[in-house]
Order: C-alpha cells, then sequence, then structure tokens
C-alpha cells in the first residue's frame, strides 16, 4: 500500500499552478486535501507521474461575503466551513451536511474544490451545490469560465473540467427569503457513505404559498441526481402531507437511479429515498414558514 | 532519477531535517525516519484511524499527507502526549484506569483524535464522544470502556 513514484510541485499561486498544470497535461494531479486522491493512490488505482500539491496557494483559502452571494476559495477547508459563521446565518443547508461529511480528521484536510472536483457520486457537498445553485470558476493558462454547479457534474466521478483547467472559487447565491432547509441521510455508521441523502430547499411566499422547491439526491446515480418534476409538483401549491408523499414517490419511484451495493439493494435505496424526502420536505417547509424554533 | 526533497518538519517540539521522496507517507516518515513507532498504521487509506497526528494542532490521517506536505509545519504524534515516563497525559492516564484499551492498536489514533476534541470540548456528552470518535475503528473493546476513559478524562482535565 505504498505510492507509485512522482514528481512533486507545490506552487503557491495560482498562476503557477495552472501554469505547471498546462505543462503536465493529462499524467498530472491536482492534490488538495487529498483525502480521496491519496487513498486512490496507496491502492495505486490512480498513479500520476506528477502531482501539484495546492495546499501552500493561500489565495484559494477564503469565505467572503458579497452582497447577493458569498465566494468561496476551492482550497477552503471543510471544518472550515463547518464552523464559519458566515455559512451558517447565509447557507444554513450546508452548515447542516457538513458534519456528515465523513469524520472531523478529514474535514481538517478535505477541500470544498477538491471533494467538488472528485465528484463522487455518494458525496454530499456536489449535492448541496447543485440545490444551493453554485457557480464554479474554472481557470486555466487561456481561459477563465464559469459554470453553473447543474453542468458541472457530468458522470460517475467525471466533471466539465477540461484539462488544464482548475477550479478556482465556487459562488453561492443568496437564497431568497423565506427559504427552507433540510440535509438528511442514512449511513451505516456516523461518517460513513451514505446509502441514500437528500438535500431539500423550499421557498413559501407571503401566503405560504411554494414558489421554489428543490429536490438532490446523493448516491442515488452517477452524480448528484435533481428531482426536477417532483420539484415542480410542489411549486405554486401550499404543502400539505398528500403533496408531500405524491412528491416523494414521484422522486424516489422515477427520478432517481440508484444503482445498489453490498449495504443496500436497490429496492432499499428507493424506499430510504422516500422516507427521506417526506421527511426533508416536512422540515423544509416548517423552516421556511418560520414555524420551527431554530436556536 | 528518484527525486529526493529537503523537508524540515518539527514534530513533538523538536525539529528534524531529512532528504525524503514524495511519494513517502508522513505515517512511514515518522515511524521509519524518525523511530517513532507510536503512530500506527491500519488501512492506509483513511478508514481507521489509527495513524491519526496532530498537524498544526488539528487532528488529521498521517497515512493521506506525504512527509514533504509536512514541511515547516508541527506534528505532534502519541510520543509528545507524556511529560515524561513517569506521568501520563491526564488521556492517558484515564485509559488505563479506565480500561479503555485490550489490544491497543487504535490507541495512539483515539488518543490523538481526543487531545483537540476535548479543548473544544471540556464538558461532552456521550453522544458527541461517540461522534468525535467515529473515525476510528476498535475491534476489540466494543467502545464502552473507551467512552468511560473519555467521560474520566475529561473529568480530570477540568
Amino acid at each position: 500500500m505504498k505510492p507509485a513514484p512522482f514528481e512533486y510541485y507545490v506552487p503557491d499561486s495560482i498562476e503557477e499552478a495552472i501554469a505547471l498544470l498546462r505543462d503536465h497535461g493529462s499524467d498530472a494531479k491536482l492534490l488538495a486535501g487529498g483525502q480521496s486522491l491519496v487513498p486512490a493512490m496507496n491502492f495505486r488505482v490512480v498513479q500520476p507521474s506528477a502531482l501539484i500539491d495546492l495546499n501552500r496557494v493561500k489565495e484559494l483559502d477564503y469565505v467572503r461575503e458579497e452582497e447577493n452571494c458569498v465566494r468561496i476559495g476551492a482550497m477552503t477547508r471543510e471544518r472550515t466551513l463547518e464552523f464559519e459563521p458566515l455559512i451558517s446565518k447565509r447557507f444554513p443547508l450546508l452548515a447542516e451536511a457538513m458534519p456528515h461529511v465523513a469524520h472531523p480528521q478529514i474535514r481538517n484536510r478535505g477541500t470544498l474544490g477538491g471533494s467538488l472536483a472528485n465528484a463522487d457520486p455518494a458525496a454530499e457537498l456536489p449535492v448541496i451545490m447543485l440545490a444551493l445553485g453554485a457557480r464554479l470558476n474554472a481557470r486555466s493558462v487561456d481561459s477563465e469560465r464559469w459554470v453553473e454547479a447543474s453542468s458541472f457534474f457530468s458522470g460517475m466521478f467525471m466533471t466539465d473540467l477540461a484539462e488544464g483547467e482548475m477550479l478556482v472559487e465556487i459562488e453561492l447565491p443568496s437564497s431568497p427569503l423565506r427559504t427552507g432547509w433540510s440535509f438528511l441521510e442514512v449511513a451505516p455508521r456516523a461518517g460513513d457513505y451514505a446509502l441514500m441523502g437528500i438535500a431539500a430547499l423550499v421557498t413559501l411566499d407571503e401566503n405560504k404559498v411554494c414558489t421554489q422547491a428543490k429536490l438532490v439526491y446523493l448516491n442515488a446515480g452517477d452524480g448528484p441526481v435533481e428531482g426536477k418534476e417532483s420539484a415542480q409538483l410542489l411549486e405554486g401549491e401550499t404543502l400539505n402531507d398528500e403533496l408531500i408523499d405524491s412528491a416523494a414517490a414521484l422522486a424516489s419511484g422515477q427520478e432517481i437511479n440508484p444503482f445498489g451495493n453490498i449495504h443496500a439493494s436497490v429496492e432499499y435505496q428507493r424506499h430510504l429515498a422516500n422516507v427521506l424526502t417526506r421527511k426533508a420536505l416536512k422540515t423544509a417547509g416548517k423552516r421556511a414558514a418560520g414555524e420551527e424554533n431554530l436556536q | 532519477m528518484t527525486q529526493r526533497l529537503p523537508v524540515t518538519i518539527t514534530v513533538n517540539e523538536k525539529t528534524y531535517s531529512r532528504e525524503v521522496e514524495p511519494r513517502l507517507l508522513l505515517s512511514d516518515f515518522l515511524r521509519h525516519e524518525l523511530g517513532l513507532t507510536g503512530t500506527h498504521v491500519g488501512c492506509e487509506h483513511g478508514v481507521c484511524g489509527a495513524c491519526t497526528i496532530l498537524f498544526d494542532g488539528e487532528s488529521a490521517r498521517s497515512c493521506l499527507i506525504f512527509a514533504v506536505q509536512a514541511d515547516g509545519h508541527e506534528i505532534t504524534t502519541v510520543e509528545g502526549l507524556a511529560q515524561s515516563t513517569k506521568q501520563l497525559h491526564p488521556i492517558q492516564q484515564a485509559f488505563w484506569e479506565a480500561h479503555g484499551l485490550q489490544c491497543g492498536y487504535c490507541t495512539p489514533g483515539i488518543l490523538m483524535t481526543l487531545v483537540p476534541f476535548l479543548k473544544e470540548n471540556p464538558d461532552p456528552t456521550e453522544d458527541e464522544i461517540r461522534h468525535a470518535l467515529s473515525g476510528n475503528l476498535c475491534r476489540c473493546t466494543g467502545y464502552q470502556h473507551i467512552v468511560d476513559a473519555v467521560k474520566l478524562a475529561a473529568d480530570k482535565m477540568r
């Protein structure tokens, strides 16, 4: 269990990192927190010829508040997000999901950008980014562009990032007023990969009519899976148990595409999705209506 | 030719300078280069927690960090806990008294996880203790005595 040899580069600026990425092409890997890449290297599933370590690129580590959004540097540690008051205030959905991201020791090293670029379908952060409508900034030596989270995740461990491109920043747009949230997952043990999980957002108008809903699932397909039709069922309606049951049945029965694994059959994963959707929508609905006492 | 890079790493307040291959894991650096075999190596893919050390004061898996990445940083291992051979760290003392270990393989990782945890949570609930230890596997104890030991350690340190 030792990694194959590689050349090690340790840039201290974005410019230097993307120049190294251009020079070394697809044989190079960017090293962020290393909590998924290093295990894969220890198993020799991944054998990059060059490793570009981003841990000394200080300009990639920040959480910045702006009027209509919060900007997060790609190398911001998961543990930083977990305890950042700005995140719990403006994006309680993200704050609620953070303790479910592996274990404290992993979150001390793991980064937001690393998790997103890794694009594990069982990971929490891609699901949260999709639910919050994040925009991702990718840079290479000769380009810079913004990608919607909904276009960024293109398959199992696959992203829209082209060769030579590096994820630099994540922009989270402010949520509308009266938006309630809920993140729930079921895992065999705390911190393990979840068998199923959901991020739900519900926005209500002054008359408690749902104007916008988001349902995004983890471990439910080859990337974060959005329940678009089930969300549409809720929009323009006042939430009630019957409506929530229909949305949960549609999402869990038809919209997600779980593969099943040694710990859970496809049928069980769909059952979990149904139960979690109902719970999450009820919690999100109450929070949107201000009917839940928050600490 | 194999690349070798100079590193200067402070471990348990002592500074070491070595030349290492980039692929050398921090866990192997501590054990093989420095002879600090208190850091145990279990799964080498970040699951078991036996290799947990403090990296600039925060718990981390030393099997998921390359030694070159620790250049200029401060590492604490289980050898850095006790003040002397005669005086154990209060967490170690509590594990001794409450029978918080059997074979002891997972113990160094658990102790290192607990140091920052008890600093941040001086009066933890059982639930918080179990959550904090979720990333450390123990195959002997069934965890009950470990949880008891953490409560005792919290009492001793308050």
